[in-house]
This record gives C-alpha cells, sequence and structure tokens, in this order.
C-alpha cells in the first residue's frame, strides 16, 4: 500500500492538532520513559517501547511524551519502564513485556491506577 | 541481540551519551559487492585513542574507571566471523564513526531485523537529537532528516498519535529490509 508522504500532510495533522488542542497540554503531562541501554535492548525494550507507541497510535492519544534513556543499572529487571504524571513521582517498572506495557498503559497512563504486578520493590 | 537494528540501537546510546546532536545512520546491502556496511555517524564529544580502543576491546586494559559495554566487541566478533569487520574512529571534540561490515551472503550473518521499529524508536523518543537515515538495497534509496519534519510540525511532538502513523508508515515503506534468503 504504498501512500506518498510530504510535508504537507505534516502540516495537516498539525492543523487538526491545533484545531483538536492537543497542543494545549504539551508538553505532555505524561512521561513513559524506555530504558535502552545494551541490558535493556537485549532483553526485548525496543519492543516494548513500540508497543506503547502502536497504544497511543490506536487509543489515539495526543499528550503523551516517550523518552528512551541508557542503562539505569537494574539490568536484572529490564525491560524497564517508567511512568510519570503531572507532578507524581515517577513509578518504575520491571520485567515490562510487550503485553505489560499495554497493562501499564491501559491502567495506569489511561486509569490513574499503577499496575503492581511489574512495580520494581523499593 | 541478533539483529543488527537492534545493535544499531545499542550504538546509538553511545552517540547520544556522549551529547552528538546529530547522528546519522547509514546502511547500505551492496549485493553485486556482497556486501553489507553499516555506520553510525556522531557529532558528540569523542574519545581519544585509547579509549576508542578500548571500546572495541574491554579488556586491552584493567583501567576501569569508565563504563564500557560489551555491545561493540560482541558486534565486531559477530562482523569478524562474516567476513567483516569494526572499526571506531573518533577525534576528541569533534565526534565519532563507528563502521561495521559484513559478508552480505555469509551464512552466519545477522539480519538486518527491524530497521522501521529502530527509526522510529530513535526518532520519536530522542527528539532533541536531529537523525540523518540512509538504507540503500541495490538500486533502492531511502533517506531521512527528520529537521524539515520537526519544521513541519512546529512544536508538535513526534509522540502525536498522527505523527507517530505519519512516521511509521514512513519507515515501513522506506526502510523493510527485504526477506532474507535463507
Amino acid at each position: 500500500m504504498p501512500t506518498v508522504k510530504s510535508l504537507e500532510d505534516l502540516k495537516k495533522i498539525r492543523e487538526e492538532a491545533l484545531k483538536k488542542r492537543d497542543i494545549k497540554n504539551a508538553p505532555g503531562s505524561v512521561q513513559v520513559i524506555v530504558g535502552m541501554g545494551t541490558p535493556g535492548i537485549a532483553a526485548g525494550a525496543r519492543e516494548t517501547l513500540r508497543e506503547v507507541l502502536a497504544f497511543i497510535e490506536e487509543k489515539n492519544l495526543p499528550n503523551i511524551t516517550v523518552r528512551q534513556t541508557g542503562n539505569i543499572g537494574l539490568d536484572s529487571w529490564e525491560p524497564i519502564l517508567q511512568v510519570k504524571i503531572g507532578e507524581d513521582a515517577p513509578v518504575t517498572y520491571g520485567k515490562v513485556s510487550p503485553a505489560a506495557a499495554r497493562q501499564i498503559m491501559e491502567q495506569h497512563v489511561l486509569g490513574g491506577k499503577p499496575v503492581s504486578a511489574y512495580l520494581i520493590p523499593a | 541481540m541478533k539483529e543488527i537494528a537492534l545493535h544499531l540501537l545499542d550504538l546509538v546510546e553511545n552517540s547520544v551519551a556522549a551529547g552528538a546532536q546529530t547522528v546519522a545512520i547509514d546502511i547500505c546491502e551492496d549485493l553485486a559487492a556482497d556486501r553489507l556496511d553499516v555506520s553510525v555517524r556522531d557529532d558528540g564529544r569523542g574519545m581519544d585513542a585509547e579509549t576508542a580502543r578500548r571500546v572495541v576491546d574491554p579488556f586491552f586494559t584493567s583501567r576501569t574507571t569508565r563504563k564500557v559495554g560489551l555491545g561493540i566487541p560482541l558486534l565486531k566478533g559477530a562482523a569478524e566471523m562474516c567476513g567483516g569487520g569494526l572499526q571506531v574512529q573518533s577525534t576528541p571534540g569533534a565526534g565519532t564513526l563507528v563502521s561495521v561490515w559484513f559478508q552480505h551472503s555469509h551464512i552466519d550473518r545477522m539480519p538486518l531485523g527491524n530497521l522501521p521499529g529502530t527509526f522510529l524508536a530513535l526518532s520519536v523518543a530522542h527528539p532533541q537529537v536531529h537523525w540523518l537515515f540512509s538504507y540503500r538495497r541495490g538500486e533502492h534509496f531511502f533517506e531521512y532528516d527528520d529537521a524539515p519534519i520537526k519544521e513541519a510540525l512546529e512544536g508538535l511532538p513526534l509522540s502525536h498519535p498522527q505523527a507517530l502513523k505519519y512516521l511509521r508508515e514512513l519507515f515501513e515503506e522506506g526502510a523493510r529490509p527485504d526477506t532474507p534468503k535463507h
């Protein structure tokens, strides 16, 4: 299904977003951070990140910032995903498979309830 | 890591950690010359010769003041097993170029893997970096420069769902390697 991509398409996307006030709340009050150091990548962090992006696209969520970060020294917990909502303290999850990422996006990011099953014990 | 695309993510983390503002990833499958070339070029802070050497061979010195991962040595080993190699050229204050090459048809060569997934992850999740990607396979050539894209979006983040869709489709069309023959 080849589609021609142009910068005009992007300008349209931006205009639409402006109309819907998607930009109003930017920079996103929700931040999702995935650890992408060597151990994270080896443990499947790219697929975890991809699931987060797929979820955002699928549910059409305009105000989520996604970042990746290097090794944070919790190798045995990789892939690691962190959720930061507003001014709340960040919540760190470990062993986040794509399915786990989806659950975290649904329950925590959308529903506001952290998913205890994947929390890294302090 | 069983994909070149995953090793790319790993290499690029070093560039980002080195404070790179612009990172270029170039991939060329030259079937006529039976060669696969991959390179990552950054304008980060670079390394002196000794550090560059240690990055490639972490056991070269017992000095442990800097953290050195095993990603690059593993990739070098994988390339050398496939009639290729890996080189790190770095200039302190100017940047680093990591080049890897393989015999394209070598039976043990790992696949390029999910390049679109790697490109999408990098562009969206490291938006502060200026990304340049190129992927060539024979006559097929794909080139990506995110500067005009960011300009057209005028501050709308790349993680906006419509922008994500745009980028995902762009990379899926342009940077999907052919299915391996073996």
